[in-house]
């Protein structure tokens, strides 16, 4: 059986402009500097069962700052 | 105010102060989008109005070609009057705005929750056993004038003070320039005075900050935090008020959404961005620097741009059904607090505040309608001034 889809969110530091929507919506998968600005927590993989909330994060930045990768 | 000539051409002689606009836009952006995306007018000495997402998107990212230094549309603009960051161009924009940031995070803005509530059910507290309330007078535009006075370290029982220079800045402001420069007079006296009491003796709230912060070794200058002071005081009250009473306009005509977020108080998060998409109070300007050309109209130096984020969140190639409010809208990339590098500092205060409102209300008055004629605010700003609920 083929391993499920693994994701990886990424933060572009160039695009966020700290509207902290990631953070309201996916708490668990991003951090915030002393400035408000987000990034990825850790290494960015998105735990099993998670995936969903990566996704809205994604389609809830406002600059469009928010990247998935699928391995 | 004196008669303006009436509007006979959206696309070509549009006016944002014609009572039709004032009243309800939304149809005039809807035709401008088909008919002429970026519509332009004569009037206010030279003004395009971008009515599509993309093209306001375009206009917020291009600080080489528009700039901040003139961010409301006015007959005669007045003396350059600082408030940055929100004047500011790069480079000096991202200094003055970084000073700013660490106060307004998102765990910042969370240790005012408490007083928030308790300042929501002091305003009901007055009204209640009434049975009505002018909920944009009473409520909506107490909650911001209390907190930001709170936050600042000022007595909040000057809110009067506050109200009338945000009324000459933002709404008489725009013909009468007398007015933005009384107020701006005014307004440098009042804060000097607080500046200079917490240069001698410093407390915790964000005034002292402000005169005792560092960036890069060096203190603010007192114009620098006295023009951010402007800003914090403009740009937390009358919009957050805005907000706050488009919400409780919203659920006091439309009974199906009030009863849900009753019955479904998770909702809220998402009902409260939807509201802030639908009703985003806030446009703002730029004035164009340099030519250039968006979508096959170009822009010429000196003339401004509205920067309308409410007209943005009606775009449909944005956002599908975007006439309708959906208080369970799951994708929302909004652009209510704006776009690119002036995107509002206080924003997480805006929706702490517009949340606590909403729910201490439902909590404790869970049934309301409309009672009577309510007015809208015109201009930089837009939100109910009068708003008459009535319940039980």
């Amino acid at each position: 059986m083929a391993d499920p889809k693994r994701l990886k969110i990424r933060v572009d530091p160039d695009k966020c402009q700290g509207h902290n929507r990631c953070k309201a919506v996916a708490p668990e998968l991003f951090v915030l500097d002393d400035y408000g600005n987000a990034r990825e927590a850790g290494d960015g993989t998105v735990p099993a069962g998670m995936e969903d909330k990566a996704y809205l994060a994604k389609s809830n930045c406002p600059e469009f700052a928010v990247e998935i990768i699928e391995d | 105010m004196r008669a303006r000539p009436p509007v006979t051409d959206w696309a070509t002689d549009f006016d944002h102060l014609d009572p039709r606009w004032v009243t309800d836009p939304f149809p005039i952006w809807d035709e401008m989008r088909t008919a002429c995306p970026i519509a332009h007018t004569e009037r206010f000495q030279g003004v395009y109005f971008p009515s599509r997402y993309a093209d306001v998107r375009a206009v917020a990212y291009d600080t080489d070609h528009f700039s901040s230094r003139r961010i409301i549309v006015r007959e005669t603009p007045p003396p350059p009057i600082p408030a940055p960051p929100i004047t500011s161009d790069p480079p000096e924009h991202r200094p003055a705005r970084m000073v700013l940031l660490p106060a307004f995070t998102p765990d910042a803005i969370k240790k005012l929750e408490p007083r928030t509530r308790a300042l929501c059910n002091e305003l009901i507290d007055k009204f209640i056993a009434r049975g009505t309330a002018d909920a944009a007078v009473e409520y909506a535009q107490e909650i911001p004038v209390r907190l930001i006075a709170h936050m600042l370290g000022l007595p909040e029982n000057d809110g009067d003070l506050y109200r009338r220079w945000i009324k000459m800045v933002l709404e008489d402001g725009i013909t009468d320039i007398n007015a933005v420069i009384q107020a701006s007079t005014e307004m440098q006296q009042y804060f000097m005075q607080h500046v200079q009491a917490r240069q001698q003796a410093p407390g915790d709230d964000l005034i002292s900050y402000l005169t005792t912060v560092e960036f890069k070794g060096q203190r603010l200058t007192p114009e620098n935090v006295i023009g951010s002071l402007r800003l914090l005081l403009i740009a937390g009250i009358d919009t957050t008020w805005s907000g706050i009473g488009s919400c409780i306009w919203h659920l006091a005509k439309t009974p199906p959404d009030r009863i849900r977020l009753v019955k479904e108080p998770d909702l809220m998060p998402l009902a409260i961005e939807e509201f802030l998409r639908a009703y985003a109070p806030v446009t703002m300007a730029r004035e164009v620097k340099q030519e250039t050309t968006i979508n096959g109209c170009t822009f010429k130096p000196g003339r401004m741009v509205l920067l309308s984020f409410p007209a943005a969140n009606r775009d449909p190639e944005m956002f599908p059904d975007a006439d309708k409010v959906v208080i369970d809208r799951k994708e929302n990339r909004h652009a209510a607090f704006g776009l690119g590098i002036h995107r509002c500092i206080g924003s997480n205060l805006a929706r702490l505040e517009m949340t606590v409102a909403v729910e201490e209300l439902l909590k404790r008055i869970p049934e309301f309608t409309l009672d009577g004629n309510v007015t809208w605010s015109e201009g930089t700003v837009r939100g109910p001034r009068k708003l008459p609920i009535r319940f039980a």
